[in-house]
């Protein structure tokens, strides 16, 4: 069973029809003792890194998220407060991946937030193979983790950034994965099949 | 790179899509959610349903619609046509819908569109406007064009930013069912006054009219309906021209 963590962020609902769409059997779900006993989790996310801590403090999730031990999947904004710390609204964040989220600087004009379809380079990890370099995933965000150690895959916007990151049994997509058409549904289904 | 993004959209009536629409292979071309899909396998970027249906039991036709295309389409999509309020949108949310577009009602009561960005964040919120030229100045009209309003066109999509906006549909309905092309100056205007993106629309004729939109045009995205319903141009030859052209698709 996937757990698909209920905290009032965004379009869980797009994550839950696309877990549908690949045969998966999930629960949107804000309970503790689910969460911990899935087999595998999915920490989507959408909105303002603050306002989506307080939720998970909220419902005291926060540790929850940390002491998982299966397969997590940070999706977006859920990526982002798998971090250290972000800098929209100077906000501590989970600390699973000791790396900071940055706003844009646009350094051509880019807009922000960077909007729409870019392509994958550099593609490490499982969730990214056999091969999915240089094709296009769907992004919506204005900060962005830097390339570093824990970086799965790239991506090119006013200067290379994190597509995804893994540390242990976290993994993340900046990136939209539920909204990424097949390239989406094949990284989605590596998830599964971990 | 950014890719250009390439926008059908489709106008829904009572659940059904309106503008006759041509596809070899449906079972029922009138099924919004077959209809997005195909586009979708054809390699359109999003898509944006208009819901035109006038009754009071909106808010739960456009829900169910929204919800029945999230379960079906692994793409991003804006549905509008009649979001005047929180409510209207929590609902859209709620059904999977990755963005909302509003238009008059936001001419009407522009806190709404501070409230949408607040509630769900700019990425939810498509500010859609609709403007033609009066007197060598663009004028934002109302109802799909018909009223005038008091607006002009680039003080109106700069307040919308302001406000949250994280997106602008921008019509010029001086274009629109022209097919001589884009509005290209207006929108290119539009672009380089904000930081948001841009998807423009109304006058697309032929696949040159894209790269005119994309590189004179300076827009993001561009947005049309009959020319791929009635096939006119085809997605894939669009895309492959555009490559041809340097132009960056997906």
């Amino acid at each position: 069973m996937i757990a698909v963590i209920d905290y009032n962020a965004g379009n869980i609902q797009s994550v839950l029809f696309a877990l549908e769409r690949l045969g998966a059997n999930a629960v949107l779900t804000s309970d503790p003792s689910v969460i911990r006993g899935a087999e595998k989790v999915i920490f989507p996310g959408v909105g303002e890194a603050s306002t989506t801590m307080q939720h998970l403090r909220d419902r005291q999730l926060d540790e929850v998220i940390r002491q998982l031990t299966q397969p997590t999947l940070g999706i977006c904004v859920g990526m982002q407060l798998l971090c250290a710390y972000s800098e929209e609204n100077d906000t501590p964040c989970l600390g699973v991946i000791p790396q900071k989220v940055q706003r844009f600087v646009p350094q051509n004009g880019e807009k922000v937030p960077h909007m729409g379809w870019n392509t994958l380079q550099n593609c490490q990890d499982v969730l990214f193979m056999p091969d999915l370099e240089g094709e296009y995933v769907y992004y919506v965000h204005s900060y962005f983790v830097e390339n570093g150690p824990f970086s799965t895959a790239v991506t090119e916007y006013a200067q290379p950034f994190s597509a995804g990151l893994q540390k242990d049994n976290f993994y993340a997509t900046q990136f939209h994965v539920e909204k990424s058409g097949k390239v989406g549904e094949r990284i989605l289904r590596n998830f599964l099949n971990l | 790179m950014l890719a250009k993004r390439i926008i059908p959209c489709l106008d829904i009536k009572d659940g059904r899509t309106v503008k006759g629409v041509n596809f070899v292979n449906l079972r029922d071309a009138g099924d919004p959610v077959e209809l997005g899909s195909a586009y979708s396998e054809q390699g359109a970027d999003e898509l944006v349903f208009l819901d035109i249906t006038a009754t009071h039991e909106k808010r739960k036709t456009m829900s169910e619609l929204a919800r029945s295309i999230a379960r079906h389409l692994n793409i991003p999509f804006t549905i509008g046509g009649g979001i005047t309020s929180t409510l209207d949108a929590d609902a859209m949310l709620a059904a999977g819908a990755d963005k909302v577009s509003i238009n008059s009602a936001a001419v009407r009561n522009p806190a709404l569109i501070d409230e949408l960005a607040l509630n769900f964040g700019s990425q939810f919120v498509v500010l859609a406007v609709d403007a033609r030229q009066m007197d060598g100045e663009w004028i934002v009209h109302l109802n799909g064009g018909r009223i005038p309003t008091e607006l002009r066109l680039f003080d109106w999509v700069k307040e919308a930013e302001n406000r949250g906006a994280g997106e602008i549909l921008f019509t010029s309905m001086d274009h629109d069912g022209t097919k001589a092309g884009f509005a290209l100056e207006a929108t290119a205007r539009i672009s380089e006054m904000l930081s948001i993106p841009v998807i423009a629309s109304g006058g697309a004729g032929n696949m040159e009219h894209f790269k005119d939109v994309f590189t004179t045009g300076k827009a993001d995205a561009g947005l049309a309906a009959s020319i791929f319903h009635f096939h006119e141009v085809d997605i894939p030859d669009l895309k492959g021209y555009l490559k041809s052209e340097g132009i960056v698709v997906r």
